[in-house]
Parts: C-alpha cells; structure tokens; sequence
C-alpha cells in the first residue's frame, strides 16, 4: 500500500504541473493561455495510454487470475485504439507530438512504477496492479477533465480527448470493481 | 320494430370491440419486429419500446472500441468490434438486463411482453 500511496502522490505531482507557465507557449509561441499546447496535450495523453498499456503487459506476464486478466487485455486494446486514433489524427493535422515535463515525468514514474510492481508475486501482484490502476485512472480522468480537454484548442483533438475521458472513466469503473472483488 | 334492430346490431358491434381490442387486433396482423440499439461512447444506446417475445434486437457498435452486448441470465454474449453488429432474438417475458463484459459499467434493460395470439 505504500507503493500505491507513493505512485498516486507522484500523479498528483505530475499532473499538477500542467498549466504552469513554463509550458504556456509552443515554439510558435501562437498559444497565448496559461494552459499546455495541443502538441503537448497529445504527448502528454499519447504517453497516458503507452503507460496504462505497459502496465497490462506486466500484468499478463505476471497474473494468473482470469478478472485481473481480463482487465489487462481490456485495457491494451482499448488504450491502443484511442492511441491509434490520436496518431492518425496528428499525422493529418501535421502535428508532431511535443515532449514536455509532465509527460517526460510520467514516464518516469511509469518506469519506477513497474520496477516496484515486478517485485510482487501472486494475489499481492493483482491487488497492486488493480489499485494502480484506480489510481491512475482517477488521476488521469481529473487531468483530462480539469486540464488538458479545456486547454485543447483543436476541435477535434478535443474531441478525441473527451472519448478519451470516457474511457478513462469506464475503466475506473471496471477497476474499482476488481478491486472489491480482490479484497 | 325497426329500431329494435338497431339496437340489436350496436350491441353486436359492442361485443365484437369487447374481443377484438385494438392491441390484439394490431398484435395479430403484425409480424415480429426488429429494434435496434447502437453502441456509442461507451454506453448503450435508446432502448426500444414494446419489445416482445420473438422479436429481434439488433447491436450496432459505432464505437472504436471492442464491446459485448451480454446478457446478465448468460442467454446471450454478442461480440461486437468496432463497427461490427450482432443480433439475438428475445425469448422470453421480464426484464431482460445486459452489460459489457469488457465495461462493465456498460448496463442496461429491456422491458419484454408477451406476443399475444
């Protein structure tokens, strides 16, 4: 519970740096609010979903029961599909995915993350994983809410963002349930 | 005389409205129907009105992502891809209840009546 309680403040940390000056402008300097810019906000959500499905591969690798399972497939094929579409929406916008410190400190923390989740074995390793994923969820669908979708200046970009949002939610749900069952 | 016949004859319609009501009269002529739910943004869609036992419900997934249209009393598990559909027939009276197995917080209900004869 300790990992789990470390991981979410570092969420919270993480996400509460966007919309911090530092990344008011692109290199455009065309983005005049204080929020991050739309090739951050892909970045930043395109490496939320490369994140949630590393965490599933460790999962699958690990984990022998069948909802923990589930749920890991669950959320590689649904995080590929958004990512999938976010790619192919930038490639027509001709945008290029900018790194930023609050997708540079993700993946960061995604890394530890994993090395701290992979020491774990059996039914302690599920219960982990299900409450990272609580965690993690929640802590992105309030970036999503809070943030990034009303700093999204594309229609579309936004857009994709909100499907985002619902998904996010929608495995909330599914993960908090696990996670009861787990108990 | 005359209007003792009439009489006779508007109780004769009368009767004939007692046993043949509009629902059964409609009923009888109508074949079964086909309602269609569609999937999207990660929710079900309207459910249809007057369902009943042999009619077909029809689930179209407009979402990008992979769901089910299962049902909670295992009558029916449809695996609907993205823009795939899937079909099933209802059988039987009652509330019939289903969810995504993949979103579990995917849910919904069909009010099911009986076909009558």
């Amino acid at each position: 519970m300790v990992r789990v309680s470390q991981r979410s403040i570092v969420l919270l940390a993480v996400f509460g740096a966007i919309g911090t000056p530092a990344m008011a402008h692109g290199p455009t300097g065309a983005h005049t609010t204080a929020g991050p810019t739309d090739p951050q906000i892909a970045h930043i959500a395109y490496t939320a979903g490369q994140i949630d499905i590393a965490a599933a591969d460790q999962a699958l690798s690990k984990s022998h029961a069948p909802a923990v399972r589930a749920f890991a497939e669950t959320m590689k094929r649904d995080h590929k599909a958004v990512n999938d579409q976010a790619t192919a929406l930038l490639n027509r916008l001709r945008v290029k995915p900018e790194a930023n410190p609050t997708s540079t400190a993700l993946s960061q923390q995604a890394t530890q993350s994993l090395a701290e989740l992979a020491k774990l074995e059996g039914s302690t390793f599920d219960r982990a994983y299900i409450q990272n994923e609580v965690t993690f969820h929640q802590t992105v669908n309030a970036a999503l809410q809070n943030t990034l979708i009303p700093d999204a200046d594309n229609a579309d970009l936004k857009s994709l963002l909100r499907t985002g949002l619902s998904l996010f939610q929608a495995h909330l749900i599914h993960a908090k349930q696990i996670a009861q069952s787990l108990r | 005389m005359a209007q003792g016949n009439h009489s006779l004859g508007l109780c004769a319609v009368a009767m004939m409205l007692l046993f043949v009501s509009p629902e059964t009269s409609a009923t009888a002529r109508q074949p079964a129907k086909t309602h269609v739910i569609v999937v999207g943004n990660l929710s079900f869609g309207a459910v249809p009105n007057s369902v009943r036992v042999g009619d077909t419900i029809v689930w179209i997934n407009k979402d990008i992502f992979r769901h089910t249209a299962t049902a909670r009393d295992n009558s029916f598990d449809l695996d609907l891809a993205p823009g795939a559909q899937a079909q099933t027939v209802v059988k039987k009276t009652g509330i019939l209840d289903y969810y995504c197995r993949f979103h579990p917080g995917m849910t919904g209900k069909i009010s099911v009546v009986r076909r009558l004869q």
